[in-house]
């Protein structure tokens, strides 16, 4: 039975596994990053300390989530050749010089000063600890812009040619990197990112507002979160409509999956909710809106939307896992978006930080940028399938020459591995929020030092 | 001929020799862990290592990366060839990468993650040392693809370089700490270099008598007239290198063991780099062979050469904030 495991289908559930793990903690950190450093600025402009508390406390979060980031991160540079050599072989003049230019401008800047970050306070001069918070934070976001250059490459490619042996060669690589989709994705993941850390951070504001712990740092979490929900959820949802226009001119079969449509129609209907039978290609149970889906797509009541039906079953992507994906990732933005709205009404009325119930809303919301941002990722990739280039090469063609019982084995090593260091981080990212901020001056890098570990050198202190 | 692909070869073997050197230090300490006097040294040992080790391992993602970007063809080939050991090596990777974090946040898992640290160290080095075994003794290659079986990787050759590595590794990390902490720590540190040292001897002798047995190519080139003359020095280097060492250490000198040793580690690794020339995959593709698209190559090398020096200067930065020795109180 084991000489039937099929490496192909394995291998594709240990990519699935392994990146879904690891992209939770770089969207985690790049909100983090980002925000730390806004922290650090409305510390160093107001020297109100309260703000340091709350820095300090989620630069130990950062530290942990961090760390896990990079541990599954190194995983994933080896994991295209571990279990996908053919994509490697046929497309690594392409993917690897901009895989290799995000180790380079990215990876090396992030690592480095992570440690000036978390161990280098007292260390080096004030102005060039913020910097160094400043660059992690710009080295998060360049490493997001290019691994999303290669999804967005193997997504709609642009630029190549392909050779005799199968082989694809650069062409022109302004086109390769700014890909056609490459503006709605990267905006669209960076917003997520952001607000995936808002509402965790939210929801930990909310958390000790109702317990009313550690009420003053509590208040600058919760608030700063809130600015966020009501600015920035609504931008998400222009911007994933405008990501959604661009799927629909490059692949307009990942929409139409999305859309749980079968036939091709005018005036079509959206689908609120429903059951898409793969087998009798209609989508059962469906609670409709007449026409709403044309409106959307084409912004015209009676454009015409495509229909799976013009794509060869073997062409299509596996239409349940995209359309039910993508109605949890759309559902949890749409929360988001009233809980922004929510927040405005009780800041104008003066009652945002002691609304119980809204406070109780919030500490629920707090995991939803993570589920919504998983469930986005399983629509963008299942809906591109079966190609893993779009359009150029499938999947099947991509896997490497290894047999299924050893992907097997790796699969059942990553989800022992990964269980025991997820649960561990997330039972001490838990206990860190238990124990709440602490205040000044008796804390010392991540560590939680109560001194500088490593002795002083007085020349090194002066403010750069 | 085009000299960019050599340009990129010379550089993939800088890249590896830096993450071989650096996180080679810090898997040592990892790998020593459990053997220091007590608890504190053990909190010295990891402070020490804690701004670094997340860059230090940068470098083998810029040498996995590296691969793929200039070399797709190599990358495609041996990754499947050392699927296994790879794994395992990422599995220890995860779990002494972890371990900084949670070791310090831990109050009663503590020692589960000082052994956490240890063994992923461990694992991580030994799987190292195994897939560098199992490297220079050839890769089956048909096409463009792998076509050896899933364990063609282990065999006696293999495990004995991978214990090799586990005591080369331990050498760099014992003489770091040397450099980096005083007292017991100090002292005990001083102690293991000085055993460790012996075995890395031996091993660095099997290691250089037998590859050019096993291996006729390599034979001749170590051994040919007049090559002879100009490879002859880095033995002998290396042998007064080790000795070197052992005479520091006994005279009680802190610094200069560490850097001795990076020194032995990097005249070993010349010795390799020259032996395995000019194939990148052992004995089936060349650099040459395996080189990416003349267009890649160049729109890589492009941002690297400004790119590069630049890391190095940020990493040297990095290195000299936190230069001098770690300090002995202060925890909880």
């Amino acid at each position: 039975m084991l000489g039937h495991l099929d490496p192909v289908l394995l291998s594709r559930i240990q990519f699935a596994f392994v990146i879904a793990f690891h992209i939770l903690f770089p969207a985690s950190t790049i909100g983090l990053a980002s925000w730390l450093a806004v922290l650090q600025w409305r510390w160093m402009k107001t020297k109100n300390s309260v703000y340091g508390d709350v820095y300090h406390m989620w630069l130990k979060i950062f530290a942990v989530a961090f760390g896990m980031g990079v541990v599954s991160g190194v995983v994933m540079s080896f994991q295209f050749g571990t279990n996908w050599a053919g994509f490697a072989d046929k497309a690594g003049n392409i993917i690897g010089p901009m895989l290799g230019y995000e180790v380079l401008t990215a990876f090396f800047l992030e690592a480095s000063f992570l440690g000036v970050m978390l161990f280098g306070e007292n260390r080096v001069g004030r102005k060039t600890y913020f910097a160094s918070n400043i660059i992690v934070a710009a080295g998060t976001l360049l490493s997001a812009f290019w691994i999303l250059a290669v999804n967005s490459w193997m997504q709609t490619p642009r630029g190549f040619r392909i050779a005799q042996n199968g082989l694809l060669f650069p062409v022109d690589w302004k086109q390769i990197v700014f890909s056609p989709s490459l503006p709605y994705r990267f905006f669209h993941m960076v917003t997520a990112a952001y607000l995936t850390t808002a509402f965790g951070v939210g929801g930990v504001g909310a958390y000790y507002l109702l317990r009313n712990r550690h009420v003053k740092q509590a208040r600058v979490m919760f608030g700063m979160a809130m600015i966020m929900a009501i600015f920035i959820a609504p931008l998400q949802l222009f911007l994933g409509d405008a990501h959604g226009r661009n799927t629909l001119e490059y692949q307009p079969e990942k929409v139409a999956a999305m859309e749980g449509l079968w036939k091709t129609q005018r005036g079509a209907p959206s689908i609120l909710f429903g059951w898409p039978d793969q087998k009798d290609e209609v989508t059962k149970y469906a609670i409709e809106i007449p026409k709403l889906s044309s409106l959307i797509l084409t912004h015209n009541l009676n454009g015409l939307v495509r229909g799976l039906d013009e794509w060869p079953k073997n062409d299509r992507p596996p239409v349940p896992v995209v359309f039910i994906a993508f109605r949890v990732m759309v559902g949890l933005g749409v929360l988001m978006i009233l809980t922004g709205l929510t927040a405005l009404v009780l800041y104008f009325r003066k009652r945002l930080f002691d609304t119980r119930w809204f406070l109780r809303w919030c500490e629920v919301m707090s995991p939803a940028g993570y589920i919504a941002l998983l469930a986005g990722w399983c629509v963008t990739e299942t809906g591109r399938q079966p190609w893993v280039i779009y359009g150029i090469m499938r999947t099947s063609r991509a896997v490497s020459p290894v047999t299924g019982l050893t992907v097997a084995l790796s699969i059942c090593g990553f989800v022992l591995t990964y269980g025991v260091v997820f649960g561990s981080g997330v039972h001490y990212i838990l206990k860190l929020i238990r124990k709440g901020p602490e205040a000044e001056g008796e804390i010392y890098g991540s560590h939680g030092l109560s001194k500088p570990p490593l002795i002083t050198d007085p020349a090194s202190k002066k403010d750069s | 001929m085009s000299a960019i692909p050599f340009i990129w070869y010379c550089l993939l073997i800088v890249a590896l020799c830096l993450y071989v050197l650096l996180d080679g230090f810090d898997l040592g300490v990892g790998i020593l862990f459990p053997f220091a006097p007590s608890e504190e040294s053990r909190d010295l040992m990891m402070n020490s290592i804690a701004p670094f080790w997340d860059g230090n391992e940068t470098w083998l993602v810029l040498s996995g990366g590296g691969l793929l970007a200039a070399f797709p063809l190599a990358y495609s080939i041996l990754m499947p060839a050392f699927y296994m050991p790879v794994i395992l090596m990422l599995f220890g990777l995860i779990f002494r990468g972890v371990a900084f974090e949670f070791r310090f946040k831990a109050t009663k898992g503590r020692s589960i993650w000082s052994y956490a640290f240890h063994f992923g160290s461990v694992l991580a080095a030994f799987m190292q040392g195994m897939i560098l075994g199992a490297y220079v003794t050839g890769v089956q290659v048909a096409g463009r693809s792998f076509a050896g079986r899933p364990f063609d990787w282990i065999s006696a050759y293999s495990f004995m370089t991978g214990v090799a590595l586990v005591f080369g590794y331990a050498l760099l990390g014992s003489t770091w700490l040397v450099m980096k902490t005083e007292g017991v720590t100090r002292d005990w540190a001083r102690k293991c270099a000085s055993y460790v040292l012996a075995y890395v001897a031996l091993f660095l002798g099997i290691v250089s008598i037998s590859l050019p047995i096993m291996n006729g190519t390599i034979r001749k080139l170590w051994f040919s007239l007049p090559d002879f003359y100009y490879f002859a020095p880095m033995p002998l280097a290396t042998a007064v290198l080790v000795l070197a060492v052992w005479r520091q250490l006994y005279r009680g000198s802190d610094t200069s063991p560490f850097f001795m040793s990076l020194g032995i580690f990097l005249l070993g690794y010349i010795g390799w780099a020259i032996s395995l020339w000019p194939w990148l995959v052992p004995f089936a593709v060349t650099y040459r062979q395996a080189a990416a698209a003349h267009s890649s190559q160049m729109f890589l090398l492009a941002g690297t050469i400004f790119v590069l020096p630049t890391i190095l200067a940020y990493f040297a930065y990095c290195y000299y904030v936190f230069r001098g020795k770690v300090a002995q109180a202060g925890y909880y």
